[in-house]
């Protein structure tokens, strides 16, 4: 009569996934690049003729095919694309000439600052609003709290904006900029003031949700058999929280907050424009307004990036904290 | 019991008996408890009292609504969500649970009165060693460890395995539950349990799911356990077989009130309520062939108590004044109690239960299914290795095991639910292909399984009708719709199932009527054998014996054969003609019911049968009447 | 239990009452708090896009007041940036946002359905080359797929439907099939493979109708989406082309004005708002109905889990 044995050593289950899940991503990367370009290069008629209209003369269209490279095959346009990127060097915009990446690079760098600002705060105010109503459950502040996050969840990100703006920029109180001042290319963090309205729209968007997760995972945890058997033991209260309770709540609150970063990276892009904000949302605005072709590919590109990214550490993260799951059998 | 015993003090005392039980403390006593529907009238239980000395177990019996865990939980001064005490005292060594503060509560929990829950994966936390959850009970609680002179807590965990029986298991403490196997699970809960030493220990159906050796090692511990340390037990159990040969009184309860109360020898030799009586002639004996008697109904849910006893709308014996209003407590003789208008009715002795089946002449009875050689495997895992048996003409074959045996594999095989096996099956002389969908129609039409769990084996969103009319279709396109329909009234009327059944859904039905819709659909389209894969492992035992009761009615009438995969070794006295033994896949034994249970040969088979509950019947034991 | 058998040649068949099971549940579901109010504050909206066109006091297009005025007695609501009647622009800004809408989700959720029914039932390489597809669409915001595609086709109207409706399906398929693998492992659908009934007959008969609930449900959280998108498109500048009214385009339009005469954005702005809180709602109230309101549900109504109602 002995306690059954996991079988040979097999290799840490953690490094399995991440390695499956960076290949998988890479794949997919690869792919979504095809789907980027085939949308944007590689279209039925002309390319050029769609991006400066039927109205250009034939000089225009001539240098502009010349400048994207369409008199080349599909193939070799999109090899000399895919490695320009990798290398760094994507083209010029067809707006002001300069290099793609140069526009490209700050403005992710600033839309990083804000997409990480409000992705912590929102974790953070969600996280402990959803643990502190769930221990209250069916109080008035569980009920009130609840109607008002299945309201604000519903919301789409220019309302928030619109509001805020309304609220602390124009109408009502008037201390915070309605609008960014500062200038593409410059750092965001070079005027905090400027990133308060739209770090607070971002946070308003993904808190609800976050918060009602949290909630939900908590009083199921509570309500759980181990919770309920560690009561009846006599363990005291914050061992049964910490211990039995908690741990099985974790990992869906992971999934939510991954989901919820996923959810900024569309966020941000109405985000941007409202605020004038000089991130990858508010440069893609205008990169389609102005169909300018080289900088939307790599931006969405960047995008997409960072969704998988995002992704690939959700899931580690969430196998991380489901310890039953990490154990090799 | 709210009627005042003659010659009780009002000061609570041990009640009168024998002169040792002078000696003896009363620890938990339970007084006239209540528990309702949390904010509303409803109750769940009412007016429940019942004592229990130090070293003494009682057994808490009732069927699936009966009250009978939220009562196990109220002596932890706990209620599940929804529930509230509404009146009563639950005194636990002194302390009433229901208005004790939660500090007292903390502090009594673990350390006097303990819970061992059903399922060890609900007591064991997944995600924490063993040696982790053993010792935190410890040490939460050091006034305790101290006062009872427990010593080191790291020794008193190695103690308290030792007395569970775990002693010399290697790396038990350093484990996680999923590496122990059910059984150890469960000793691992019992010794969470007794580690503190608690005066009063609640068991709420700890043996369930588990192999009858390891079941009667469990028992055996707690009776051992309970006895060398004076500790009260209370063993919440629907299986009266079980309980039968552990405790030294039983409450039984039924919809939420206490029928009948007194020691076991006379409770079962000697039942006084008719539910109880019914209830013992439900259950099977692995002794001997008996027709088993069912409860027609079922009983009432909270909301729909009636007025008067409970039972009425079921009961044999039921008068108008039953009716009319709460029924009080008789006191027999012998401290023996019964809450019953018909007493008088009841105290004599019921007449012998009609035997079953005989055993049909084990030669020459031509085969409907042979098997040969079958091994069926599960990914890289051998389940099932060089199965044989045979099922004839109007025979019913048990298959037995416990879990982990392959029985269940063994029946999906049958059936070509499950693909991957190898060896010959022969059904009506052809040989069968693997899966399903390899097979002729008209094997698979005269070759019909029926599932476990009757919850989920109906489509959600037909009728019943629709159900049951299925098979038909697919197998009978050409019939017409009057000639279907006059099928389908047919079936469900054999299987005691009213026309009215036709358009309700599946969740209007209860678990009963839902296997009865599950063997109509298996009828409808006349088949020479049927599979039973543990049909009535997830019903009461007297649900169980109606099924029972109709399978058989059926296998008669029909001329039907039936291969009847079970775990329930009594159960297989009462249906069975031939039984086959399986254990880690192979086949152990097999033969005729009555030689098996009898004159078992293998030596696994021997163990098993010394090691099945059997309930006492007859003259209540002289032991049961000292205490 | 005893038997009466009606007297006559044939069996006793009383009529059958077929229950729509999806009916049952969205009456259920209109009946709780929040189904109800989701409903009404829908309806109200609804009553407003479509109905408004013809209730509008003045022409959408037309130049009335000033600039940014002022609420005044002929323009109820003020002026928008071009001196036109936000009054007659919110009425006549609706319908066009919604029909967008109810397209986009409609083609969004069949064709997610499909796929994802379809990869449940024919598994093997099928399987996998559509949920490879729905990754790969799954790495864009539906938002930035939207506006990638428009970049270059221009915003029209059919495109922006087709664009947002195709961002909808991976994740309908990916909800859709997960609800139908886990309804055909259950003891009732192999209860009829048994019988040798073909796959696609289960298919049809025994796991869609169980597929009902998580596919109202699915559709529900679509809509709102497809609003919150569409509304957003037009917001940044890719709707419908002016001077067309629409409410998305109304708030940008507006915006400078705001500390002038805030009506021309706030109006818009409640509008869509309310039009999202109540059919979030009204999901919400479904799912709780279809799952059952047991404490393990919430967690996987949530995470957008799918859930197979009808049982205990």
């Amino acid at each position: 009569m002995s306690v059954r044995r996991s079988g040979a050593r097999a290799p840490h289950p953690i490094i399995k996934l991440l390695v499956q899940r960076v290949a998988l991503g890479v794949v997919t990367l690869c792919v979504v690049s095809v789907v980027i370009f085939a949308a944007t290069q590689a279209l039925p008629g002309n390319a050029a003729v769609a991006i400066l209209g039927h109205s250009a003369t034939p000089a225009a269209l001539h240098a502009l095919e010349r400048q994207l490279h369409l008199n080349r095959s599909v193939f070799a346009q999109y090899g000399s694309w895919i490695s320009g990127v990798v290398s760094g060097h994507s083209g010029t915009s067809l707006v002001n000439g300069m290099p793609v990446w140069s526009i490209v690079g700050p403005a992710a760098a600033n839309s990083a600052v804000l997409v990480g600002l409000s992705g912590v705060i929102g974790t953070v105010v969600g996280v402990t609003l959803g643990a502190v109503v769930a221990l209250r459950k069916d109080s008035l502040l569980d009920h009130v709290s609840s109607v008002v996050a299945l309201a604000v969840t519903a919301l789409p990100e220019f309302v928030v904006a619109i509001a805020m703006i309304i609220l602390f920029a124009t109408v009502v109180w008037d201390v915070l900029p309605a609008v960014s001042m500062v200038p593409p290319g410059t750092q965001a963090w070079a005027e905090p003031r400027e990133l308060i309205l739209p770090v607070a729209t971002l946070a308003i968007v993904i808190v609800p949700y976050i918060f009602r997760m949290t909630r939900a995972a908590t009083v199921e945890a509570l309500a759980s058999d181990y919770a309920e058997m560690a009561r009846l033991k006599g363990l005291p209260t914050w061992r049964v929280l910490a211990v039995h309770a908690l741990p099985n709540a974790i990992a869906p609150v992971v999934q939510v907050i991954g989901l919820s970063f996923l959810y900024l990276a569309g966020g941000i892009v109405v985000v941007e424009f409202v605020f004038a904000f000089p991130g990858i949302g508010s440069s893609l605005v205008s990169a389609v307004s102005n169909r300018d072709v080289p900088t939307i590919q790599l931006l969405v590109l960047v995008l997409a990036g960072f969704y998988v990214f995002v992704n690939i550490v959700t899931d580690v993260v969430a196998l991380l904290v489901t310890p039953r799951r990490r154990l090799p059998r | 019991m709210s009627a005042p015993s003659a010659g009780q003090p009002g000061a609570r005392q041990p009640s009168a008996g024998p002169p040792e039980d002078a000696a003896r403390d009363v620890l938990v006593d339970v007084d006239g408890l209540r528990v309702r529907l949390a904010g509303s009238t409803v109750d769940v239980v009412d007016d429940v009292s019942f004592q229990v000395c130090s070293g003494e177990l009682m057994g808490l019996v009732g069927e699936s609504g009966s009250g009978k865990t939220t009562v196990a939980l109220a002596l932890l001064g706990h209620a599940r969500r929804g529930l509230e005490v509404a009146a009563g005292t639950v005194l636990v060594g002194g302390t009433d649970m229901v208005t004790a503060t939660k500090q007292q509560l903390r502090r009594l929990r673990g350390a006097e009165v303990a819970y061992v829950p059903q399922d060890p994966a609900s007591a064991l936390n997944p995600a924490l060693r063993i040696g982790t959850q053993l010792i935190e009970v410890l040490r939460a609680h050091p006034e305790a460890v101290a006062a009872k002179g427990l010593g080191d807590p790291r020794a008193r965990v190695a103690q308290t395995l030792e007395e569970a029986g775990l002693g010399g298991v290697p790396g038990l403490l350093k484990a996680y539950p999923h590496q122990l196997s059910g059984g150890q699970q469960q000793r691992v809960a019992l010794a969470m349990a007794f580690a503190l030493r608690p005066s009063v220990i609640v068991l709420d159906e700890p043996t369930t799911g588990l192999d009858v050796t390891t079941q009667r090692l469990v028992l055996d511990t707690v009776r051992s356990l309970c006895q060398a340390y004076g500790v009260a037990a209370v063993f919440v159990s629907h299986d009266l077989a079980v309980v039968g040969g552990l405790v030294n009184r039983l409450t039984v309860m039924y919809a939420g009130k206490v029928v009948e109360r007194g020691p076991t020898g006379l409770v079962f030799g000697a039942p006084a309520h008719p539910y109880t009586r019914k209830l013992l002639r439900a259950v099977p004996s692995p002794e001997r062939s008996e027709v088993l008697e069912g409860i027609d109904g079922q009983p009432p849910p909270p909301a729909r108590r009636p007025r008067g006893c409970e039972f009425a709308p079921r009961c044999p014996l039921v008068m108008p004044a039953c009716s009319e209003g709460p029924v009080p407590v008789v006191h027999l003789p012998g401290e023996h109690l019964v809450r019953c208008l018909r007493t008088e009715l009841t105290v004599r002795p019921e007449e012998n239960r009609a035997p079953g089946p005989s055993a049909q002449p084990g030669a020459a009875h031509d085969a409907l299914l042979r098997v040969w050689g079958l091994s069926a495997r599960y990914g890289p895992t051998e389940v099932l290795s060089n199965v044989e048996l045979s099922v004839g003409r109007n025979e019913c074959v048990a298959v037995v095991g416990e879990s982990g045996s392959g029985k269940t594999t063994l029946a999906r095989c049958l059936v070509g639910l499950h693909g991957s096996w190898s060896g010959e099956v022969r059904f009506g002389g052809e040989v069968m292909a693997r899966t399903a969908y390899r097979r002729a129609r008209r094997d698979l039409q005269a070759m019909q399984f029926i599932f476990q769990n009757p919850y989920t084996s109906l489509n959600p969103r037909t009728t019943i009708g629709g159900i049951v009319e299925m098979p038909l279709l697919h197998f009978f396109p050409s019939l017409g719709r009057s000639e279907r329909e006059e099928r389908v009234s047919q079936v469900l009327q054999d299987v005691a199932l009213g026309p009215d059944f036709w358009s309700r859904y599946p969740d209007q039905l209860s678990g009963g009527e839902r296997q009865r819709v599950a063997i109509a659909r298996a009828l409808v389209v006349s088949p020479d054998l049927l599979v039973c894969d543990e049909i009535t492992s997830s019903l009461d035992v007297s649900v169980q014996a109606t099924i029972v009761e109709l399978l058989r009615r059926l296998q008669a009438e029909r001329q039907l054969s039936l291969l009847f995969v079970t775990h329930n070794l009594a159960l297989v006295r009462s249906i069975a003609q031939s039984v086959v033994v399986l254990s880690k896949g192979r086949v152990v034994e097999s033969g005729p019911v009555a030689r098996i249970f009898e004159q078992p040969e293998d030596p696994y088979t021997v163990s098993l049968m010394e090691d099945v509950p059997k309930l006492p019947r007859g003259e209540p034991d002289a032991r049961f009447l000292a205490t | 239990m005893a038997i009466v058998t009606a007297t006559g040649s044939g069996p006793a068949r009383p009529t059958v009452r077929r229950r729509r099971a999806w009916v049952a549940v969205l009456l259920r579901a209109a009946s709780l708090p929040r189904g109800r109010f989701g409903l009404g504050v829908v309806g109200f909206i609804v009553a407003i896009a479509v109905l408004g066109p013809f209730l509008a006091p003045h022409s959408a297009t037309a130049s009335i007041v000033s600039p940014f005025a002022l609420p005044s007695r002929g323009a109820l609501l003020g002026g928008d940036e071009l001196g036109r009647d936000v009054l007659s622009r919110v009425l006549g800004g609706g319908w066009v946002l919604l029909a967008m809408a109810a397209a986009a989700t409609a083609l969004g959720v069949v064709i997610g359905s499909a796929s994802g029914v379809a990869a449940a039932y024919l598994r093997g390489r099928w399987d996998t080359v559509i949920m490879r597809t729905v990754d790969v669409v799954l790495a864009f915001p539906q938002l930035v797929f939207a506006l990638l595609l428009v970049s270059i086709l221009g915003p029209t109207v059919w495109l922006t439907v087709l664009a947002v409706g195709f961002s909808h399906a991976p994740q309908v398929a990916r909800v859709m099939r997960s609800a139908a693998l886990d309804v055909s492992e259950r003891d009732f659908v192999k209860a009829v493979e048994l019988l040798g009934v073909r796959r696609r007959k289960i298919m049809a008969k025994e796991i869609l109708p169980n597929l009902i609930s998580p596919l109202m449900v699915e559709t529900g959280l679509r809509m709102t989406y497809s609003i919150v998108i569409i509304a957003g498109l037009s917001f940044l500048g890719f709707g419908q082309a002016p001077p067309a009214p629409n409410w998305g385009t109304m708030i940008n339009e507006n915006r400078i004005g705001l500390v002038l005469n805030p009506w021309g954005v706030i109006v818009p702005a409640a509008l869509i708002a309310l039009l999202t809180i109540g059919v979030n709602t009204w999901t919400d109230a479904v799912a709780r109905v279809a799952i059952g309101i047991d404490r393990e549900a919430e967690t996987a109504t949530l995470l957008e889990l799918p859930a197979v109602g009808g049982e205990r």
